[in-house]
């Protein structure tokens, strides 16, 4: 009965189909071909992934635990503990922005209090495709619409984050997702089915038609049938899921939970074969039992609906009215709609009939694992700049298009849709290299940041991984934290294409080269690949959240300047490295490579001079140089001075001007600090033997770059930041 | 002195409520479940910030309905002390017991942002630590914060002096500029007639230490609690 055209609805192939009936013993019905097509999806099972993911460093002196549960777990000492991941959802967002952002936003909160966290803080890595185009905008206002919705009503702060535009994006816009919680190192809880017996509870929302085939969607490319795969994208309630973050956190801090799964993507499928997988038994459920939104569901409907806001708990038959009764507190079900069994398979009974009937084992770590075949990508080794193109005759008017360019520009408009402050933790306000959160009741905070730059990973994927950790931890660096450990995003085009998978095993590897020298793990993650749609594929896009800690909050510094007559370091080596920056991009025109270098010993060590010259107390503000370059660091620490402070930079001699301004290279800070302290400063970077390049100072109101006697660069800050703050929210003015 | 947060389903500015009022002020305070029938003997108490029910029909509108506002309808009507803050507000409007009735902002976004407010009435048991005329920075989160009322309902809030705080420029000046949500009369913050119950949109409890940025909420609960000394 089940044939090739079933296989390809399934994106199942023939011989995994084999595999199947192999391990089954018979032929699956339709139900359980579902449960199998779900759970060996790409998205599911990381099966074209796996063998290099196994490459990074996942365990480290901080790490409760890494990757393979629902969220990665760091100690923050004093007995309190940080759970964090980051998960796409690319795909939904691009065919319904709002309900594919807002159910992004609702699953990785379910992926944190399911461990026992509560969530403190989310953040997003948003692309998007240039915003003439009105389609873009559409999906970015729908897509910020949606994470605003989600993340406001439930009440946790979406503190920071990175948008960035570039036409890749146009037909597959990124949405990333990470989420923080904090719980207490004892108070850790995982997909466990404990002993056999133990009742099985279904809590939260009822189960709808919605979402079937989720997981598998975000496992195939797109085609021009676009609108068809509407349906497949789930609608979120957040208040729906403000209950069951409350009603679990209160039976977690009760001590009534053996082990609890959310119902993300695969649903029910997933929850019930994962716990028992972990606990070596199996699950038996009846379907009749669910909670149902719809009529006339089928086991195959129930099985695999992706209805948000649900999970599955397992607990102890004493206990369990315990558990109903605060579930009902708020207003929420919770029935008991199976036991474990011990025989280590998946039961699912509707209407007295047996249903389904296979090995958790199988479903869930059996999957065919693939080692697919990578091939670089020959000609992207010609796409680098051979010969400078000439020095723009007016830089203050380049200056001001870098200000205005959308990567750029004050993402205001975005934030300030969010609900950037409720729980009352936020120091930083969004905009700073970091998002730093208060921990109550003591001196320390954590700070958190994303981070990553696909146009250095399209020319050279590996540094690009390299970079995307370094710069992150660069990041962390700069507000005075130290990096405890990562989750990564890793979005890609089909990996079924060689090049593709080159990629992905090179960014892979640069990631793994640079934690490995950071010694930071990765805890945890997510892959999101078939970033495609019409045959285009995304360029290569880790994303990297890094999660840091501080231990004196009283010292950690902001970008912003602090004072007149401050002065002006650059913390690092000067560089000449133009390929693969936002001003070769944008303002010449020429999308060319070579991505800057990275000298992991360097970045160390500039790093370091950094947090220790913060923690004496000696710098009044740092801020990394990233894209749009030098210029545009400066020019953001004026922003986010209170007064709108100037600065007044004097550039060597010997140096292109727009070179030295605009180009990306790695490992550099601008920082600045009072004239008394510079001595000391100068002894701390002798000692650490780090470049140390006076630029200038804090000076006046205005702009001013010099080169020997000609003013390059001239610009009241007003005016400046005129074009920065409303370059972005220009875009989407109602226009009347 | 005791103070009581009432807990919706949906609240989430709860917590921060009852922190501000207990770690900052060493306030005895007491969370309030919105199904219970009793206040517990406070002194005052505090509708918090949040969605309540989602606010998925008008914002407050459903929370009305919860067991624990008739006590708080009663406990209002002896002259107790009521702090409604952002969904709180809306839901004194909702139950009536303050005049006019909120619209989403006039751009039709969510705004998360810092705003100036000017104290125009420093007469009452809010606001009774501040004076006329100064300027609070403190930040507002909402949708819905566009204040309405019809004409003859605002000649009665103006003859009462019921407007209590306005979003103004950092100078105290109250403009069209200044006016973030597109409220008549740039209302952040009205009391009733009787004076003892006040709703404001922006959150004084995200401005009452100064790790978060500004200090200036902590006028509101220092009123409070010397109203009630």
């Amino acid at each position: 009965m089940i044939d090739k055209k079933i296989l390809e609805e399934h994106n199942l192939t023939e011989e995994e189909y084999q595999r199947i009936v192999e391990l089954i013993g018979r032929e699956p019905n339709l139900t359980e071909l579902g449960i199998f097509s779900l759970m060996w999806s790409e998205h599911c099972s990381y099966k074209s992934s796996k063998i290099h993911l196994k490459k990074l460093p996942t365990t480290g002196p901080h790490v409760i635990q890494g990757p393979g549960e629902n969220a990665g777990v760091v100690d923050l000492g004093d007995d309190l503990a940080a759970v964090f991941k980051i998960e796409s959802h690319n795909h939904p967002s691009f065919i319904e922005p709002y309900q594919g952002a807002a159910t992004g936003v609702g699953g990785i909160l379910r992926d944190i209090f399911t461990m026992g966290a509560r969530p403190i803080a989310l953040l997003d890595s948003l692309r998007f495709g240039p915003l003439d185009q009105a389609g873009n905008r559409v999906i970015m206002e729908g897509v910020v619409s949606g994470i605003s919705g989600y993340g406001n009503s439930i009440g946790v702060p979406t503190v920071g984050g990175e948008v960035y535009f570039h036409p890749c994006y146009s037909l597959n816009p990124l949405v990333n997702v990470f989420c923080l919680g904090l719980t207490h190192r004892d108070k850790i809880f995982y997909a466990r089915a404990g002993q056999p017996g133990n009742p099985v509870l279904y809590v939260g929302a009822k189960t709808g038609r919605d979402g079937i085939h989720g997981a598998t969607m975000a496992s195939a490319e797109f085609d021009e049938n676009l609108e068809k795969k509407r349906p497949n994208v789930q609608v979120g309630d957040p208040f729906k899921e403000k209950l069951l973050l409350e009603a679990c956190l209160e039976a977690m801090e009760k001590g009534l939970i053996i082990g609890i799964q959310d119902m993300g993507a695969a649903g029910l499928t997933c929850s019930t074969t994962e716990m028992a997988a972990k606990s070596g038994t199996g699950i038996e459920i009846n379907l009749d039992l669910v909670p149902q939104r719809e009529e006339g569901m089928t086991p195959y409907e129930i099985m695999l609906s992706e209805s948000q806001e649900r999970m599955l708990l397992v607990t102890t038959e004493e206990q369990v009215h315990q558990v109903q009764a605060i579930f009902a507190k708020w207003d929420l079900d919770a029935v008991v709609i199976g036991r474990v069994i011990e025989g280590g398979h998946l039961k699912v009974w509707f209407k007295g009939e047996l249903v389904v009937d296979v090995p958790v084992e199988a479903v869930v770590n059996l999957c065919p694992v693939y080692q697919r075949p990578w091939q670089e990508p020959k000609e992207r080794r010609t796409q680098i700049l051979t010969g400078l193109p000439s020095l723009p005759a007016d830089l203050n008017q380049v200056f001001r298009q870098v200000l205005a360019s959308p990567t750029i520009a004050d993402k205001e408009w975005v934030f300030r849709q969010y609900d950037h402050m409720v729980q009352i933790n936020t120091v930083f306000l969004p905009g700073a290299d970091a998002a730093v959160l208060r921990i109550k009741g003591t001196p320390r905070a954590i700070a958190i940041t994303l981070d990553g730059n696909s146009s250095y990973c399209y020319f050279n994927p590996r540094e690009g991984g390299k970079i995307a950790v370094a710069e992150a931890c660069r990041n962390l660096a700069c507000v005075g934290a130290r990096p405890l450990g990562v989750t990564n995003c890793l979005n890609f085009g089909n990996p079924e294409k060689p090049e593709i998978m080159w990629e992905f095993k090179e960014v892979v590897e640069g990631m793994a080269e640079a934690c490995r020298s950071f010694d930071l793990p990765i805890t945890g993650g997510n892959v999101s690949f078939y970033n495609e749609t019409e045959g285009k594929p995304i360029y290569p896009t880790p994303v990297v959240g890094v999660v840091g800690l501080i231990n004196d909050l009283q010292k950690a510094i902001h970008p912003g300047f602090k004072n007149q007559g401050d002065l002006i370091y650059l913390l690092g080596p000067l560089s000449e490295d133009l390929g693969a920056s936002l001003y070769l991009r944008e303002i010449l025109g020429e999308e060319k490579g070579p991505t800057p270098t990275l000298d992991l010993e360097t970045e160390k060590k500039i790093q370091e001079f950094c947090l220790e010259a913060i923690d004496k107390g000696l710098l009044h503000s740092a801020h990394d140089v990233s894209e749009g370059g030098m210029a545009v660091s400066l020019a953001e620490s004026c922003f986010h001075s209170h007064q709108l402070l100037g600065v007044k930079i004097f550039l060597p001699p010997d140096h292109r001007p727009d070179i030295f301004l605009f180009n990306e290279g790695q490992s550099r800070l601008i920082v600045s600090l009072s004239p008394e302290k510079e001595a000391a400063f100068l002894r701390l970077g002798e000692a650490k033997q780090v470049p140390l390049i006076r630029l200038g100072e804090v000076a006046g109101h205005e702009i001013k770059i010099i080169q020997e006697d000609k003013t390059l660069i001239h610009l009241p800050v007003k005016e400046a930041y005129q074009l920065w703050k409303t370059a972005l929210s220009d875009f989407f003015k109602i226009k009347t | 002195m005791k103070f009581g947060v009432v807990i919706f389903p949906g609240s989430n500015c709860d917590y921060d409520t009852y922190w501000v009022l207990k770690e900052v002020f060493n306030q005895e305070t007491v969370f309030l479940w919105h199904k219970d029938h009793s206040l517990q003997g406070i002194d005052c108490v505090v509708l918090p910030g949040g969605f309540s029910y989602g606010d998925y029909l008008r914002s407050g509108a459903i929370a009305r309905f919860s067991p624990l506002m008739q006590e708080v309808r009663e406990f209002a009507a002896r002259g107790g002390l009521v702090l409604g803050i952002c969904n709180g507000f809306q839901v004194l409007l909702e139950l009536g017991l303050l005049p006019g009735a909120m619209l989403r902002n006039k751009n039709l976004k969510f705004l998360c942002q810092f705003v100036h407010l000017k104290i125009s009435n420093a007469r009452t048991p809010f606001t009774n630590q501040g004076r006329e005329g100064q300027v609070l920075r403190i930040p507002i989160a909402h949708y819905d914060g566009n204040f309405y009322a019809p004409p003859e309902t605002m000649e009665e809030i103006k003859k009462n002096n019921q407007i209590v705080l306005q979003y103004s420029t950092p100078a105290g000046n109250v403009t069209p500029e200044a006016n973030v949500n597109g409220s008549l009369e740039n209302i952040a913050g009205l009391i009733n007639k009787q004076g003892n119950v006040l709703g404001m949109m922006p959150h004084p409890e995200r401005a009452s230490e100064a790790v978060l940025g500004s200090e200036d909420g902590q006028i509101i609960f220092q009123s409070i609690i010397s109203w009630l000394s």
